[in-house]
């Protein structure tokens, strides 16, 4: 037990550590000549990467044999959602400053923002389910279930991403393929525990 | 029982209540502090009577509008051959050789011609011109630009009746830009304008900012500055101007036809797939401004598009 909060203590800071720094360089008034821009796209960039991370969780268990790091996995999911809350606040406050009539023309109009959204709006249940009171109530398979939906919010983030994107692919096709290698990696377990033992929950 | 600990404190050790306070208006200084430092190192800096350019003519196209600042407007530039984030062309083009310089001017004219860069410096007396400059990215910035109008290296060329159009061409050696073949569109860069839009006194043969010569990252030596359009359309580090017949292409139109029109214009009223158009960020303003008809410039250029639906040729 000691052992597991001593690593836990050193992953809070860590997840913790780019926001640290993005308030470090706002204090320092030293966010570019764009700070709105700058914020936006660094908060965007550690929601994927949290989301990214907290995919990876599952497969590194399993190819590592190190069952144990399932206790981060609720905490790093969680610094996902919060990025995406930052991120999110960053273009609804700072960008768009709460102007309704621009917000609701981008959801027309723009259909990066819409991806953004679903993103978003995807990890929103599962921050608020994540507790252990909320995988008693709902029972352990149907949270599971509920929470495949990170699927499609690291799916519609990549998406989001390379919709956005000019011309300059590299990083949302490097996010893409690594949500991509991590989903498959699921699908080939499940298809090899199907035939191996049908009846494994 | 009272027990008195001695003070290891002297009064006079105390910092005053005033400084205390005053102690995040210290470090709040302190980067404004550095960049003032690093702006008076710099070789680049507006130094008046120091700078390349120290006596350039008023213009009367020039804005009143506060400048942004020069550390601002050389470290924020889309430069695609030298990087595709904003800070990447800053430092990527710090060894861009930008002398000795030639663009020539060829195509539809009596008499085409290569010109030094030291010829152009000398072609016509340099002007400041203060414009707003606005990215298709919905950001702007307030420049003084030095140089003069296209018009003037025209007249030298003398067009002929068939040239309808102006071609702009980028130096492009991927040896001095190996960042370019990550930026998704090809090179070199390429743009076009319709000859009367060239001819415009306000589309400027641009070969400085803030009383010096370009940084390279800003378009070194020798750009166009179109007030009127959106930024892509201001070519960079022209080493080619081609007078044409038929509309020439420009990059960005032929790598996404959808989003960026030959013209490109800046019009608030016809929107833009990723970003809204009907308002930008000036760089150092927090709130977004709405954006003008032509940049503001309509009373000069709307003229020049007279009976075209601009929603179709944006």
């Amino acid at each position: 037990m000691p052992r597991r909060r001593w690593a836990k203590l050193v992953v809070f800071p860590l997840c913790l550590s780019p926001a640290c720094w993005l308030a470090w360089r706002a204090w320092n008034s030293n966010l570019t000549p764009n700070p709105i821009e700058y914020i936006t796209h660094f908060t965007g960039d550690w929601t994927i990467r949290m989301i990214v991370a907290t995919l990876a969780v599952t497969p590194l268990r399993r190819i590592l044999h190190l069952p144990g790091l399932i206790r981060f996995r609720r905490m790093i999911g969680l610094f996902a959602f919060f990025y995406g809350c930052l991120h999110f606040a960053t273009w609804f406050g700072l960008d768009k400053f709460f102007d309704m009539h621009e917000i609701l023309g981008d959801f027309v109009k723009r259909r990066f923002i819409i991806a953004g959204l679903v993103a978003f709006l995807g990890m929103l249940p599962l921050a608020i389910t994540s507790t252990a009171g909320w995988v008693r109530r709902m029972g352990g398979r149907r949270w599971q279930a509920l929470h495949r939906l990170i699927y499609l919010s690291a799916a519609s983030a990549v998406v989001h991403y390379y919709w956005l994107v000019k011309s300059d692919i590299r990083l949302p096709a490097l996010y893409g393929s690594l949500v991509g290698l991590l989903l498959l990696y699921r699908l080939v377990w499940w298809l090899w525990n199907r035939r191996a033992a049908p009846a494994v929950p | 029982m009272l027990i008195k600990k001695p003070g290891d404190i002297r009064y006079s050790e105390v910092t005053p209540k005033a400084v205390y306070f005053d102690r995040r208006k210290f470090l709040a200084a302190l980067p404004a502090a550095f960049l003032a430092g690093r702006e008076l190192l710099s070789p680049s800096a507006r130094a008046g009577a120091a700078g390349k350019f120290p006596t350039l003519a008023k213009s009367p196209f020039s804005t009143t509008e506060k400048e942004n600042s020069l550390t601002d407007v050389a470290h924020y530039n889309n430069f695609y051959e030298f990087g595709t984030a904003k800070d990447e062309p800053f430092q990527l083009a710090r060894n861009f050789k930008t002398y000795p310089w030639t663009v020539s001017v060829e195509g539809e004219v009596a008499k085409p011609r290569k010109f030094s860069i030291d010829e152009i410096l000398k072609l016509a007396p340099l002007e400041e011109r203060i414009y707003r400059h606005r990215c298709v990215e919905a950001w702007s910035i307030v420049v003084p630009w030095a140089g003069y109008s296209l018009s003037a290296l025209l007249a030298q060329v003398q067009p002929t009746p068939k040239a309808r159009f102006v071609a702009f061409q980028s130096y492009y050696n991927p040896s001095e830009m190996p960042a370019a073949q990550h930026a998704g569109i090809e090179f070199p860069y390429v743009e076009g304008l319709r000859l009367d839009e060239a001819m415009h006194p306000l589309a400027l043969l641009c070969v400085g900012m803030y009383g010096d010569a370009l940084p390279p990252q800003d378009g070194a030596p020798v750009r166009m500055i179109l007030p009127w359009k959106y930024g892509f359309k201001s070519i960079k580090s022209i080493v080619k101007i081609r007078l044409v017949e038929k509309m020439p292409p420009n990059t960005w139109n032929t790598m996404q036809p959808m989003e960026y029109g030959f013209y490109s214009n800046v019009n608030p009223n016809v929107d833009h797939p990723r970003w809204t158009q009907s308002s930008e960020r000036r760089l150092g303003e927090l709130r977004r401004r709405p954006t003008l008809m032509f940049n503001g410039y309509a009373d000069q250029v709307a003229s020049l598009y007279t009976g075209m639906d601009l929603k179709k040729n944006f």
